[in-house]
């Protein structure tokens, strides 16, 4: 009796020695501290660098891998990370030179030929790689990732590693910004594991970032531990970060409420009214590199008359954006006044007012403009957006609402919604759709030819619109081959004013990034692509 | 019995057939899936039509479908997007919407008929118009209305239960969601018991078992309830399919990543593989709860014979 009695209370002394190491091994992984919890949303590709172009996966990529550059997240701007230094004397033929004494958490080190094999993989047609065209400026593109037919070559021409830490790029035509574009997520080096077992690593991605993926639950959660050996200067300042996936905003908007989730970084937008009686100043809502525009079907003879452009500035003018941002967006969004992102700062490219009167509400004004054009074509503009994500219905209908007013007339403007976000791209770009469409940018990097050339030049990949102009294009050219930043800057905005002046696509609004956040957490921040800086983040 | 089970099986194939084939077309009318794959960036094309040759969406629509059915009876349901197995989603999502309709249809029966019962034996009292009024109240009140309101309630106003169901989903964290799945289809049972019940109590047999001075509960247990679940039954039956699938509401108010949120994600992700795979393992589930509750019908009332 007196023995069984006696290991019961072993037992459990055991058990709570148990749970209490269990407890310490949490928290004791060095200076870094407790683990947080953050809202996540199941990323819609496999995770692989070349193949995420969505915020969440993206979000991953950027906790578990470092490239050449980093963005700084207050300023945007591209700093060197792994590269020590990419030389250049024409623009066109780079080398780069890769940091010693980086490694992947696996141990293994990162190479030139990390980042040659992992550009050759993103670049590949049989790769199905949805950023491959990322890599479409490198020589010899063309060959591993035809428009038509099979692939001629496994390996871009224009891409060669010379030893261990040196590797040149020769690009296809001048581009002075491709440095800086070389922080995005499709430019990370990869491990051999990633090409030795493809399936192994897409369950547990290892990379070489200041996080590493402890484990992996396919559309419920994802746990990242910091990586204590982490070699470089942004080391992250908490335990960790568990990604919870949430079916809806709403419940991660109420779970923080409960206290049972420390981030959430997309207050949903019902919340909007409560959120700073909710969280006092554990709310943060700060410009993004999103812009929102009207786009129009420049291929439909109706919108290309002599006189459309009047008509299309009849319309911007006809768009009370204050009025629309405060009172529906509740001022998470700003009124947009030139073509790219607040984001990118005055030096960087952003030019505040370059639309001018073309973008300030002038109900009079519309009205003869868009006389003056020759009338709206068929007496009506439908404007097209999916109904499925985003509060895109309220928008329109504000628009519509506003361009009614100013004309005087109920059924100048309705809203003409698509089911889904898929359908909805699928019309757009086959050029299916006959009125103007919601068109979102967001930046891939912060540059504003971002912002420019993908959604504007002739037969880009985004000119949803198939808008051309030789003059635009000209100076598009000029700018990327130009080697002074500044003067590149100056060039685009030349650009930027073509653009204006044929009021190509009617600018709208600039995004904001919003996140809220426990009692527990400190120092939170959101960098420009409007994903929180986990490294950053202090628990406790 | 034997034959009547077979017949109805063999009836089953070409009413699974249909389903799945306008299941199919219906998904495929939305459009390009493959468009929507790249976001606000146009697919290149030659990726895009490698995406397609790999989904076989390049192929006609009638091809794709023998296709899919061919593979579905080998077991293989297809690739969802993101790379991910569909029958490796089935395997996640199923367990946690089968245990979520398990405590919902337990609050059915067991609330629902109690209630039934009680009132039913009480017509016309104030427990039966207290019941009646309250179930009106949960019928028309729409379940995200209840749903919301309960999480907002006793997750967050006074914490009683987690505002979020954790990704493992145990059958404690689902009361909650359980209840208000239930909820309407609570309200009708509760209904029907007491509209049947009322309705027996007035026939002979029951009479017939008072006068022989048989005990009260054996009267209403024994006579009167087994008589009157038929209907009950046949609504709870054709209510387990209508749950599964559409628990959509509950399991996104609630985060349960279940059937509901799969189906969701695949039909904004216009995700054939998904959504086909899934509808048609509920179509199966329907066909599979219709035929049991037809032989239930047997047990509770010896007078219906199968051939």
């Amino acid at each position: 009796m007196r023995g069984a009695t006696f290991a019961r209370q072993a037992a459990c002394a055991m058990a709570v020695a148990l749970v209490a190491t269990a407890c310490g091994g949490g928290g004791d992984s060095g200076a870094g501290g407790e683990a947080l919890s953050s809202s996540w949303t199941d990323p819609q590709n496999p995770l692989e660098p070349a193949n995420t172009n969505e915020v969440q996966g993206g979000k991953v990529l950027s906790m578990i891998f470092r490239g050449l550059k980093q963005y700084n997240p207050k300023t945007g701007e591209a700093e060197d990370m792994l590269a020590e230094r990419i030389e250049t004397t024409d623009s066109r033929t780079y080398t780069i030179t890769v940091k010693d004494g980086w490694t992947f958490s696996d141990g293994e080190k990162v190479t030139a030929k990390s980042f040659v094999d992992a550009w050759n993989y993103g670049a590949s047609l049989r790769n199905n790689q949805k950023n491959a065209y990322f890599f479409s400026y490198i020589d010899g593109y063309d060959k591993v990732h035809p428009v038509k037919g099979e692939q001629s070559a496994d390996t871009m021409s224009g891409l060669k590693a010379v030893d261990d830490r040196t590797f040149t790029v020769r690009l296809s035509q001048k581009f002075s910004g491709f440095p800086d574009t070389l922080g995005y997520n499709a430019f990370v080096p990869l491990p051999r594991a990633f090409y030795d077992d493809h399936a192994g690593w897409l369950a547990k991605p290892v990379g070489n970032g200041p996080y590493t993926v402890q484990s992996y639950t396919k559309g419920s959660e994802m746990s990242l531990t910091r990586w204590d050996a982490y070699p470089g200067p942004d080391a992250a300042q908490n335990g960790g970060v568990t990604l919870k996936v949430y079916t809806d905003n709403n419940t991660a908007y109420t779970d923080l409420m409960a206290g049972n989730l420390d981030l959430v970084d997309d207050v949903p937008a019902q919340q909007l009214k409560n959120v700073r009686s909710d969280l006092g100043d554990r709310y943060l809502n700060t410009p993004a590199g999103i812009i929102q525009t009207l786009a129009f079907p420049h291929y439909d003879k109706a919108w290309n008359k002599p006189g459309s452009v009047k008509v299309r500035k009849g319309l911007s003018r006809a768009i009370d954006r204050e009025q629309i941002t405060k009172t529906i967006f509740q001022g998470t969004r700003t009124p947009a006044t030139d073509w790219t992102s607040p984001v990118l700062g005055a030096e960087g490219g952003y030019k505040a007012g370059l639309c001018g009167e073309w973008c300030q509400y002038d109900a009079a004004a519309a009205k003869k403009l868009i006389e003056e054009g020759g009338g709206l074509p068929g007496g009506q503009v439908k404007i097209t957006y999916n109904a499925d994500t985003g509060s895109h219905k309220l928008w329109v209908d504000a628009v519509c609402n506003s361009i009614n007013n100013a004309l005087g007339n109920d059924r100048a403007c309705v809203g003409n919604p698509i089911g889904t976000f898929a359908d909805f791209r699928s019309k757009s770009t086959t050029q299916k759709l006959s009125g103007p469409f919601r068109a979102g940018w967001q930046m891939d990097y912060p540059l504003p030819q971002n912002f420019l050339q993908p959604l504007y030049y002739t037969n880009a990949s985004s000119n949803d619109g198939k808008w051309s102009n030789e003059e635009f294009d000209k100076l598009v050219d000029e700018a990327n081959a130009e080697t002074d930043p500044a003067r590149a800057v100056e060039m685009f905005q030349k650009a930027e004013a073509v653009v204006r002046d044929n009021m190509a696509a009617i600018p709208l609004w600039y995004q904001n990034g919003s996140a809220g956040w426990s009692q527990r957490l400190s120092n939170v921040a959101l960098n420009p692509f409007s994903v929180p800086v986990y490294n950053e983040i202090k628990v406790g | 019995m034997g034959r009547y089970v077979v017949r109805r099986l063999v009836q089953m194939v070409p009413v699974f057939i249909g389903a799945t084939l306008l299941i199919f077309l219906m998904v495929n009318v939305m459009g390009d899936p493959v468009a929507g794959l790249c976001g606000d960036r146009q697919c290149d094309a030659a990726t895009a039509a490698q995406l397609r040759k790999e989904f076989g969406l390049d192929k006609p629509v009638w091809q794709q479908y023998l296709t899919y059915m061919g593979n579905v009876f080998t077991g293989d349901f297809g690739t969802a997007f993101n790379g991910q197995e569909v029958t490796e989603l089935m395997s996640t999502a199923f367990p946690v919407t089968i245990r979520l309709t398990i405590v919902a249809v337990l609050f059915e029966v067991l609330i629902g008929v109690t209630l039934g019962v009680v009132t039913g034996l009480q017509r016309g009292r104030p427990v039966d118009s207290g019941v009646l009024l309250l179930t009106l109240v949960v019928i028309s009140v729409p379940t995200f209305v209840t749903g919301l309101l309960l999480q907002l309630l006793l997750g967050v106003e006074w914490g009683w239960i987690r505002p979020s169901v954790s990704s493992s989903a145990p059958f404690g964290e689902l009361l909650i969601p359980g209840l208000v799945l239930a909820s309407v289809s609570l309200a009708y049972v509760t209904r029907l018991t007491r509209t049947s019940i009322a309705e027996n109590r007035r026939s002979d047999y029951v009479r017939t078992a008072i006068a022989k001075g048989l005990p009260r509960h054996r009267v209403v247990t024994r006579h009167l309830l087994r008589n009157s679940l038929i209907p009950v039954v046949t609504f709870v039956g054709a209510d387990i399919g209508f749950l599964m699938g559409g628990a959509i509401v509950t399991e996104r108010i609630f985060n349960i990543h279940g059937v509901g949120y799969q189906l969701y994600q695949g039909i904004l992700r216009q995700n054939t593989q998904t959504v086909v795979g899934f509808v048609t393992v509920l179509v199966l589930v329907f066909l599979a709860c219709n035929l049991v509750v037809d032989l239930l019908y047997a047990v509770l009332d010896p007078r219906i014979r199968y051939a």
